[in-house]
């Protein structure tokens, strides 16, 4: 079933897709004489996953950059909620309501789960330094709210067990869990992750599979993701972009882009069948 | 009692005076590596252009001064006018704010992602900036900072402990109040890194940049404010050891009595900080009381710097640094 034509749409699962929350055109970012990406453009639907997938060096993180406002294009434009994005530094786009997680993950180590999470709320928190001294009940208040937020998306994502423990000392597997965490809790309209799988063995595969597809369905995430396992990607998401050398060479879901012969081509031509 | 005894104490008691003042110009150093990794050697003249500042703006005194007489034999030394402390105080503030913005925005916002050594060199040439500066700006006389502190021996306390011992201590209301102040101080600044959501994003940028800008983090506007912090605990610590003991340039040295506190209290801990300051005040008194007299005195000038050296032999990390675990 293709989504590409309609304004709103509804999955086989079940899930409503809306309408194009971002929108990529004709994105080319060169770093010196390097071309990183070449003339790109698709889109992002509100309520889709949508997976960037392509062999190493293909420009994927390059891509995820762009959109999460740490790279900026030399050319083409960024749509988002229906207007183009104008030039922002990454903080600014984190502002507006785009979240993230790294391929090699950067979280606060010397901080606690808790704690990591809860940065994840500053934005959210409105009352500034002086009221928060001044007008304590207004600031506690604010801090239980957020703080009911982190809890709810701690018990989500199942690591409330370690809500407490310092982050240098988690195994990876969880460590990108409370990554994960801390992108979620600030209600992201648009949710990227970076790798979320790499790295991991196959049963932290599943459970991480697991916790996409949830998100997902429960709070109605937006996500863009990166991925290079393709089992993964081609059950998961609902449209897939696929990259080679800076260049897109296929959209559309993941049957459409598994019979494209230039997909295979370049990346699944050296299949083992 | 014996006498001697008596005397220990009141030793003790001004010791701990003294140490607070260490533990304050301590906070500085220790405020601004927590928050940017960066070691700022310029505190100590940061807490002495603070001081010059506030004199200047208290005495209504004309900055640059000597520079206008020397290039167009103009002589403006005084606008005629004095400002209370109070807005002084607000006023230095407002400057110390101002130069955290010139500082971050012309130094250290070009040095992002450098080794930590480098910053440090930019620390150093910053201080001898600032002190030239302070010089070429306020003149280099030794000037008298009266905020209105009360000073001088304290009479409750030599009262009472007159008529307890026997003996009445000598404590100067100074001190007292500079005690004061420090536990108020710090108190409110454990809680703004604790609790506040900028202090939480203090914290969130010392650890991981990226990860601070994907959270929405304004990098830029947690390094001023960092940079105003280690402005304020140094207008703070230059009020204190400037009503103590004159603005003069020597203040900037007190910076080097910060090391060893902070070596002894670990380069990562504000309590730390406290502590160390606290133990390098008592001790020094002590040793000198104690053990001066055997050696002809003057143990007050080296006493921190070995001590500080026994620690690094023993306890790098300081008393309460974090521990460094090297993983093979």
């Amino acid at each position: 079933m293709s989504v590409m034509d309609q304004e709103t749409s509804v999955t086989a699962d079940g899930r409503t897709i809306g309408g194009v929350l971002m929108e990529m055109r004709n994105i080319s970012l060169r770093f010196g004489g390097v071309k990183a990406i070449t003339d790109i453009s698709f889109d992002i639907r509100e309520g889709e996953i949508r997976a960037i997938i392509g062999p190493n060096g293909a420009g994927k993180s390059s891509m995820l950059n762009v959109i999460s406002g740490f790279y900026v294009p030399q050319e083409g434009e960024v749509w988002y909620k229906g207007a183009v994005r104008p030039r922002m530094r990454p903080f600014e786009v984190a502002r507006q309501g785009i979240a993230r997680t790294f391929q090699n993950i950067a979280l606060f180590e010397g901080m606690s789960v808790l704690d990591n999470v809860m940065t994840g709320r500053l934005n959210h928190m409105t009352t500034g330094l002086l009221s928060q001294a001044i007008w304590k009940g207004k600031a506690e208040q604010e801090e239980i709210e957020n703080r009911e937020v982190a809890e709810k998306i701690i018990d989500f994502l199942e690591i409330q067990h370690i809500r407490k423990t310092p982050v240098s000392r988690l195994p990876y597997g969880l460590k990108k869990r409370v990554e994960l965490a801390r992108a979620l809790v600030a209600q992201p309209s648009l949710l990227l992750l970076d790798e979320p799988m790499a790295g991991m063995n196959v049963e932290e595969k599943e459970d991480m599979s697991r916790f996409i597809l949830d998100v997902n369905d429960e709070f109605g995430t937006t996500i863009a993701l990166i991925e290079h396992d393709m089992g993964v990607v081609m059950d998961l998401s609902d449209r897939v972009v696929v990259m080679d050398y800076g260049k897109k060479i296929g959209d559309g879901t993941p049957d459409e882009v598994r019979n494209n012969q230039a997909v295979i081509d370049a990346y699944l031509g050296i299949a083992h069948d | 009692m014996p006498e001697q005894l008596l005397w220990g104490m009141e030793i003790v008691m001004n010791g701990l005076m003294t140490g607070v003042l260490y533990a304050l110009v301590a906070l500085g150093f220790v405020l601004i590596f927590k928050a940017s990794g960066i070691f700022n050697f310029s505190q100590g003249v940061m807490a002495l252009f603070a001081a010059l500042t506030l004199v200047g703006i208290m005495e209504g005194r004309v900055p640059f001064s000597h520079l206008i007489k020397a290039v167009s034999g103009v002589s403006v030394h005084h606008f005629g006018w004095n400002v209370p402390a109070f807005a002084a105080i607000l006023l230095t503030m407002a400057v110390m704010v101002l130069l955290a913005w010139l500082v971050n925005r012309f130094i250290f916002r070009h040095l992002v992602g450098q080794e930590p050594i480098i910053l440090f060199m930019a620390t150093i040439g910053l201080a001898y900036f600032l002190e030239g500066f302070g010089d070429i700006m306020w003149g280099s006389d030794i000037k008298k900072l009266d905020v209105g502190l009360p000073e001088g021996i304290n009479d409750t306390i030599d009262e009472v402990t007159f008529n307890l011992l026997g003996y009445g201590f000598f404590i100067d209301n100074l001190d007292l109040w500079a005690t004061f102040v420090a536990v108020l101080l710090v108190i409110a600044l454990v809680m703004f890194a604790q609790y506040s959501k900028h202090g939480r994003a203090m914290r969130a940028v010392a650890d991981d940049h990226q990860a601070a800008l994907s959270v929405g983090i304004n990098l830029n506007f947690i390094w001023v404010m960092v940079w105003s912090l280690a402005g304020f605990v140094a207008l703070v610590a230059g009020i204190m050891w400037g009503s103590k003991s004159g603005v003069q340039f020597s203040l900037s040295l007190i910076a080097l009595k910060a090391l060893p506190v902070l070596m002894l209290g670990g380069f990562t801990s504000i309590p730390g900080a406290i502590v160390g300051g606290l133990i390098i005040g008592v001790g020094e008194k002590l040793f000198e009381f104690i053990i001066g007299p055997m050696v002809g005195g003057a143990t007050e000038n080296w006493f921190a710097y070995v001590l500080a050296l026994i620690f690094l032999v023993f306890r790098p990390q300081g008393l309460f640094g974090e521990k460094i675990i090297e993983r093979v």
